[in-house]
């Protein structure tokens, strides 16, 4: 078992965070240049740290495996990112985000640190404008906002559709001034393959030069991860191709606890596959789901085209069962739905996807009208499907999205392994069972600008300036296993490629351990999960060679840790028997079929330990509520 | 969707290191015409790992054209031939059954060839960390309305910031200039109040990094915005001219 304490400072909630600065051990401006700080991923979370970190005088190596650190898929983020301003007078506050992220999150987060996250969000807004962020203005010149994700209040400030590659590149160019001060040293192409712990503490990676294939060693007095979530194990997603969990499986391997994997986003509104060869899926902002409606037919099987199908035989199926939020219901209760009438047999043509219907809204407000609103999207759903959106419903289908589960951190938002500290996508930490729109982006500038400058301080402030040496025994046991790792999957030139088995993963896990989840279900997936395991380590086939760029290498490695944590994601949704936010278990719903949340015995974090491949061990994180008075969500 | 396949010939350029001599390789491939190019090459790719070959290397991420990582050239073409339209989006529909298709890295004596279709675009960055970026350290921001800006010049400034970092400027260019590419983030800056005070020191340092690392000079052809992903305007070069021969005209450091 292992020990969490979440630390999180003693007072009212709104000053722990202040009061906890204050009583926070400082490192001395002249000593920060001793201390060696490495961080291994370049988006939204680890770009701000790093260049932040460069500012303070530390000693930074940025590590991305992309060519650039500005490739890094915060940048595809399009919505926005939220921030208590009350810009709009329109009565938010930073309690009014607090209450409503830990009430979206379904009670499933950690108060404090969420409390922490809306008190920081305006800064994260002041700095980005003063980077010559170039935001969404008024005509007055003031910043603009609109409501998003069903938010009462418009406090989502915007770039078009291009919000997180606008945060990402101003958090880019903050690096890049680091890089040429000196401050920061980066290393592109570069993949993390190992955490280095010695005596206990982080003190260092292994990474391979996806260049050469040639291992390195680096060492540090403290560990950043800011990899980003692990969806892409369900091999459709709505993650870039290399987007993957090897940083945080390893690190997890190496002692750091793994809190609530199964804690999954599956996003409504996506583009359906479109056949064998798809090799992501493409998210279109949900703000279509203000003027469309979403139906499919009443019949099972129908093969009619749309225009065909009479009112009489449409089933607008969310109008239907929520009448008061109709469409806009949150996207767990929205992507539920879809499934459900597709496994009925009642999505387009037998298949999977629902139509997402705009012709009332044409009637209503008119085709230009709902081109200003909604042009680039149609555009798009045109460019990739070939079909125009003005004379045919669009189709949809729900996708993996974005993944509320990582590792565990403390309010220090360090692991429970000492110096390895876990920011952004890849810790659990603020978004509960589902997170809310525009919150990604939040959360991510909020760890890296503006709190791991402060707790890293503190953690170091206590640690001596000597770095690890890198010719220990630690460092090379490391580098070994890589090394091992790396032949091993060389030699094994079986019949099926990588690929074709990631495919099988993830059909395996969206249809057992997606959007409804059953105890017989997660049972045999664990158990196809184990054998497509041993599969892969008897049958797969690496071409290529260790030590040149080789991409197939790469994805294998990838996929040999989704087959691990695959199996982690279905035992933590096996073991939370209840319903709550993205995690949906059909044993646990209300007569009406919505989530049944079991407050009583599961409003704790599920952190697991790692035990050996398949094996791992659970400790729990009680959450407490003092603030927010546990509810249920309603949206009837 | 549909399911009427079309078969491509594709020639596709094959370089085993920066160094080796390159070549075209040959592949008949049976293709939806709702896959995009790059999940054809993912289907000749599987084909040839099955087959115990080396697979066709070559870069894509986000794959939905914001990230700036693929970039071919398909027929001559910087990501192919739709106007505004990254690789990663240019889907087979756009093709016609039996045609031939050449794929290529991006050529520029800037761009070197790394494998295949991977080409070294590290000068990007160079440019970047030379001024890329208004000089502000986290915390010492000002309240993000305290300075209203107008609407005008921030949908400018966003036009230019848009830009993806993908190369094909260069690669469509026949002196390999990254005029677009580097005027397309002076302009977001001087059209901002926040990039004002380093205006001129950032376009200098800019420029001057560019021409260290092997990019040619702008002859003015557009052929850069022609094949810009992002429809990034040429009025951004002559933005970044202007500011460039301002900031050399004048001995000292001038202000506004």
């Amino acid at each position: 078992m292992i020990k969490l304490n979440s630390n999180v400072p003693e007072g009212n909630i709104t000053e722990k965070w202040s009061n906890y600065k204050f009583s926070m051990k400082l490192v001395n401006p002249a000593n920060k240049r001793k201390f060696d700080i490495i961080v291994v991923g370049t988006g939204l979370a680890g770009a701000s740290a790093a260049a932040t970190l460069g500012e303070l005088g530390y000693k930074v190596k940025a590590f991305t495996y992309h060519d650039s650190p500005r490739r890094a898929h915060s940048i595809a983020a399009q919505g926005g990112i939220n921030a208590a301003k009350n810009y709009q007078n329109d009565a938010d506050s930073v309690y009014r985000l607090f209450y409503d992220t830990v009430k979206g999150g379904d009670f499933r987060a950690r108060e404090a640190n969420v409390y922490r996250l809306a008190e920081v969000s305006n800064n994260i807004i002041d700095q980005c404008v003063a980077q010559g962020v170039p935001f969404a203005r008024e005509y007055g010149g003031t910043l603009a906002n609109r409501s998003f994700g069903g938010a009462q209040v418009s406090r989502t400030f915007y770039a078009r559709g291009e919000t997180g590659q606008q945060l990402l590149l101003g958090a880019y160019g903050s690096l890049n001034r680091q890089i040429h001060l000196g401050n920061v040293e980066i290393f592109s192409r570069r993949e993390m393959l190992d955490l280095v712990v010695v005596d206990g503490k982080a003190k260092g990676i292994i990474v391979r030069n996806l260049l050469t294939g040639e291992t390195e060693r680096h060492s540090a007095q403290a560990v950043v991860l800011a990899t980003g979530g692990y969806m892409n194990v369900y091999y459709l997603s709505t993650n870039a191709m290399n987007s993957n969990a090897t940083a945080s499986w390893r690190a997890h391997k190496r002692g750091a606890a793994f809190a609530n994997p199964a804690y999954t986003q599956i996003h409504p509104t996506c583009l359906p596959v479109h056949g064998e060869a798809q090799s992501k899926l493409v998210l279109m902002s949900e703000s279509l789901r203000n003027d469309g409606r979403i139906w499919v037919s009443k019949k099972a099987g129908d093969t009619r085209p749309p225009d065909q199908i009479p009112e009489s035989e449409r089933d607008y199926y969310l109008e239907r069962k929520y009448p008061a939020f109709g469409n806009l219901v949150p996207r767990d209760v929205a992507s539920r739905n879809a499934k459900y009438v597709c496994d009925e047999g009642r999505g387009v043509n037998g298949g999977r996807a629902v139509y997402l219907d705009f012709a009332e809204a044409f009637n209503r407000i008119g085709k230009d009208a709902v081109k200003d609103r909604y042009g680039n999207l149609f555009d798009m759903y045109q460019n990739i499907t070939g079909v125009d959106p003005y004379e045919v419903p669009m189709q949809i289908y729900p996708a993996p999205h974005y993944a509320m589960g990582g590792l565990w951190v403390d309010y220090n938002l360090m692991s429970n392994v000492p110096g390895l500290f876990v920011l952004g996508e890849a810790n659990f930490s603020d978004h509960g069972a589902n997170r809310l729109g525009a919150s990604a982006l939040m959360q991510g500038l909020a760890d890296g600008y503006f709190v791991i400058p402060y707790t890293i301080g503190n953690y170091l402030a206590t640690e001596k300036p000597e770095k690890a040496n890198p010719e220990s025994s630690e460092f090379k046991e490391a580098e070994k296993s890589v090394r091992d790792d790396v032949k091993k999957l060389l030699s094994i030139n079986g019949k099926q490629t990588v690929d074709a088995i990631h495919k099988k993963l993830g059909l395996v896990l969206i249809d057992k351990v997606g959007m409804s989840r059953t105890e017989k279900g997660l049972n045999e997936a664990i158990k196809q999960i184990r054998d497509l395991r041993e599969e892969f380590w008897k049958d797969v086939k690496v071409v290529g060679k260790g030590e040149e760029l080789n991409q197939t290498l790469e994805r294998a490695g990838r996929v040999a840790d989704y087959l691990q944590f695959g199996e982690l994601l279905a035992k933590d949704a096996l073991n939370r028997n209840e319903s709550c936010g993205g995690h949906f278990r059909e044993e646990y719903q209300t007569p009406e079929g919505e989530a049944l949340r079991r407050d009583d015995e599961y409003a704790y974090v599920a952190a697991w330990e790692y035990k050996g491949p398949g094996e791992s061990e659970l400790s729990k994180e009680n959450l407490e509520f003092t603030n927010i008075k546990l509810a249920t969500r309603s949206y009837k | 969707m549909s399911d009427n396949h079309i078969t491509l010939k594709l020639k596709i350029w094959r370089q085993e290191n920066k160094n080796a001599k390159g070549h075209f390789d040959e592949f008949n491939q049976k293709v939806s015409p709702d896959s995009s190019i790059l999940e054809m090459l993912d289907e000749v790719n599987n084909k040839l790992e099955a087959e115990g070959k080396i697979p066709i290397a070559f870069e894509s991420d986000c794959r939905e054209g914001i990230c700036g990582t693929c970039g071919l050239a398909v027929n001559g073409h910087p990501h192919g031939p739709l106007p505004k339209t990254a690789t990663c989006q240019l889907h087979m529909r756009n093709f016609k059954d039996g045609e031939t298709l050449y794929i290529e890295p991006f050529r520029a004596a800037a761009f070197q060839v790394i494998k295949d279709l991977i080409v070294d675009r590290s000068g990007f960055d160079k440019i970047q960390q030379a001024g890329g970026y208004t000089s502000f350290n986290t915390g010492s921001a000002p309240d993000a309305n305290a300075i209203p800006i107008s609407k005008t010049n921030a949908d400018l400034s966003l036009d230019a910031a848009e830009c993806i970092g993908c190369g094909a400027c260069v690669a469509a260019c026949k002196n390999s200039s990254a005029m677009l590419f580097v005027s397309a983030k002076v302009s977001q800056f001087a059209l901002l109040p926040q990039g004002q005070p380093e205006r001129y020191d950032r376009v200098q340092a800019m420029v001057k990094v560019m021409d260290e690392n092997f990019f040619g000079s702008c002859t003015n052809t557009y052929a850069c915005e022609a094949e810009c992903p992002k429809g990034i305007s040429v009025s951004n070069i002559a933005r970044m001219n202007r500011d460039y021969f301002k900031a050399k005209l004048c001995e000292e450091k001038v202000e506004g």
